[in-house]
């Protein structure tokens, strides 16, 4: 490891690990809100679970790579726009969290549901009152998987020229031409699992707080 | 006869309704039913008999495929299905609780829906959660926390917070075990008594169904009603052969429980206190402390002059109450190893023992005479009579889960 490098590069770093932070940030959080009203439709209208939860398989296979290319050319965005890298991740997020928002409320027992019927919830207000509220956990668990990847699929925007972490693997790769020179890219790691692990910490007491219930044991 | 308090509504009227499902099945053909106000109505019958469509389509959580429903003379659908639910309290039957909510906002959930203060609607809840016998503490708590038969007692208030005229309950008590399940019957016939509400309850137990109900609608598999009519009715005079084979071979036993036992005479029977050296021959009645029986000692088998432990004990089995019927007598008699029944008074305090001789003439003139007055004489016990009654009978609780 080489100190030297690293406090010469210092400001850079800084800025390309608040750029990262930002990036998976926003992306995670826009893919989760609009995951979530979109899940509901696939719970609550059942023709359109397939359809959408099919749709979200196939746009998650599509290569990130390929997805910040092409969205310049579909959208009109400028392409060195970092816009392009939070538009791709916000689908990949919303990609799989659809499914799981719809699911997670499905999950929900049927003798609650119909409780909350009969006591006199209209449809929407049992919904995001009685069904939703009981899905967070599992809602959770599966926006913790897609923060983390979304974090790490930050970095391929590096190829379309957004300043972020990954930065530090392509400046790794051209120091090394000479002879290995590795800090930058473990410098690249230890900071995005520094922005992982923060996120899903950040989670997971937003589901403790979200969901006391979970935690009694009788 | 003491006045109860009693809503003057929730008269429902079922006019020719039928309900077939998008399969094809016909769950309810026809029904044409008056359930009368303040009062409890069993819907029974086996499995596929149309009972819970027929319940859940008074509050529009099915709506029939033809006819019409009434409450009071408004047709249901002339208001907002959850409007209409939000007067008409439901019990489902694993209580249905939201399990992210604590006991008192599971209670307090109809009252903050039809716009009551939050602080109103809490306390609404805590009055609610005493009523139906649960301490206070517990209503900070999960659902979770709780034992079956606490989250159905739950599921009750929770049903009842908005003081609805109507209560609808669904095989409330069929998912919890049959100790709990007689506790949770003798609760609600208590608060029943105390409320005075429109019940109406569907059960596939024709015993739960006789022990709750003032009416019973028996109900045959393809929605058809059978026969409607108080227990005594029911079991005395079955419609058709459906109604007779579905209220069983020991409807004739079971008719029993409308013949009181107050007139049976009790003779005086020693007893010998648990611990205490025994004394006698034949079966001796032993008692605690409080003179509550705990069970029945052989003392041509026990060594003379040694004292009573639990162990040496059969335990003996049902106690017959004031305001006991002759079923139960029949049941104390038959129960106990001596033969003789044990008659306990309202605090649980042994008055004697019955004599078989009496108890079979007993049943024999219950049987000979009818007894449709004997059942209401039952049924309708003042408050205070209905509360040393439940005291009585956990006393006898007791002595059967001893007997496990």
């Amino acid at each position: 490891m080489n100190w030297q490098w690293l406090s010469d590069n210092s400001a850079d770093i800084r800025s390309w690990f608040l750029a990262h932070l930002y990036l998976a940030g926003v992306s995670t959080v826009l893919g989760l809100v609009l995951s979530l009203p979109l899940g509901m439709i696939a719970y609550r209208f059942r023709w359109t679970y397939p359809p959408l939860i099919n749709l979200a398989g196939i746009l998650y296979t599509i290569p990130s790579i390929a997805l910040f290319v092409l969205l310049p050319g579909l959208i009109g965005t400028s392409f060195l726009s970092p816009l392009n890298v939070i538009i791709a991740l916000t689908l990949y997020t919303l990609a799989l969290l659809v499914r799981v928002v719809a699911d997670a409320l499905r999950a929900v027992p049927e003798d609650v549901r119909l409780s909350a019927q009969a006591m006199g919830y209209r449809p929407l207000a049992s919904l995001l009152r009685v069904q939703l509220p009981m899905a967070i956990p599992v809602i959770g668990a599966g926006l913790r998987v897609a923060a983390v990847s979304n974090v790490s699929l930050v970095a391929v925007g590096t190829l379309i020229g957004v300043q972020q972490l990954g930065q530090l693997f392509t400046r790794g790769l051209a120091l090394s031409n000479y002879g290995a020179f590795y800090t930058p890219i473990w410098a690249g790691i230890v900071l995005s699992i520094v922005i992982a692990v923060a996120f899903d910490l950040l989670i997971l007491l937003g589901i403790r707080l979200a969901s006391p219930w979970q935690r009694v044991s009788r | 006869m003491s006045a109860r308090p009693r809503n003057l509504a929730g008269v429902i009227t079922f006019e020719q309704v039928s309900k077939r499902y998008p399969d094809g099945t016909l769950a309810v053909d026809g029904l044409s039913l008056e359930i009368p106000d303040g009062a409890t109505t069993v819907l029974v019958g086996p499995s596929g008999c149309g009972k819970t469509t027929s319940l859940r389509m008074i509050n529009r959580m099915i709506d029939p495929s033809h006819g019409r429903i009434l409450i009071d003379g408004k047709d249901i659908t002339s208001e907002p299905a959850p409007l209409l639910r939000r007067g008409i309290g439901y019990v489902i039957q694993n209580a249905g609780l939201f399990p992210n909510r604590t006991v008192l906002g599971n209670i307090a959930t109809v009252p903050l829906l039809v716009g009551m203060s939050k602080r109103a609607a809490r306390a609404r809840a805590s009055e609610l959660l005493e009523r139906v016998g649960l301490a206070p503490e517990l209503g900070k708590r999960y659902p979770a926390q709780l034992s079956g038969g606490q989250q159905q007692r739950v599921g009750v208030a929770r049903a009842l917070a908005a003081d609805p005229p109507i209560l609808l309950m669904d095989e409330p008590f069929s998912a919890v075990d049959p100790v709990v399940r007689t506790e949770l019957q003798d609760e609600l016939l208590r608060l029943q008594h105390e409320l005075g509400k429109t019940v109406v309850f569907v059960t596939h137990d024709i015993d739960e169904a006789v022990k709750l109900g003032d009416r019973l609608a028996i109900m045959a598999v393809g929605g058809r009603l059978a026969q409607f009519g108080t227990p005594a009715e029911v079991l005395e005079a079955p419609a058709d052969d459906f109604v007779a084979a579905f209220v069983g071979r020991d409807r004739g036993y079971r008719a029993l429980s409308f013949a009181s036992a107050d007139a049976l005479p009790v003779h005086p029977e020693p007893t010998v206190k648990l611990g205490e050296p025994l004394r006698g021959n034949g079966w001796l009645l032993v008692v605690d402390d409080t003179d509550a029986p705990r069970g029945w000692v052989n003392a041509d088998e026990h060594p003379a002059g040694q004292p009573v432990r639990q162990q040496d004990l059969r335990l003996g089995g049902t106690l017959l109450a004031p305001g006991g019927s002759v079923r139960t007598a029949l049941d104390a008699a038959l129960s106990s190893p001596s033969g003789r029944g044990v008659a306990v008074d309202a605090a649980g305090k042994v008055r004697g023992t019955l004599r078989p001789g009496d108890v079979f003439g007993a049943a024999e003139r219950a049987a000979t005479s009818g007894s449709t007055e004997a059942y209401y004489d039952e049924k309708q016990l003042t408050a205070t009579e209905h509360a040393e009654l439940t005291a009585a009978e956990q006393g006898a609780d007791r002595l059967s889960k001893d007997g496990r």
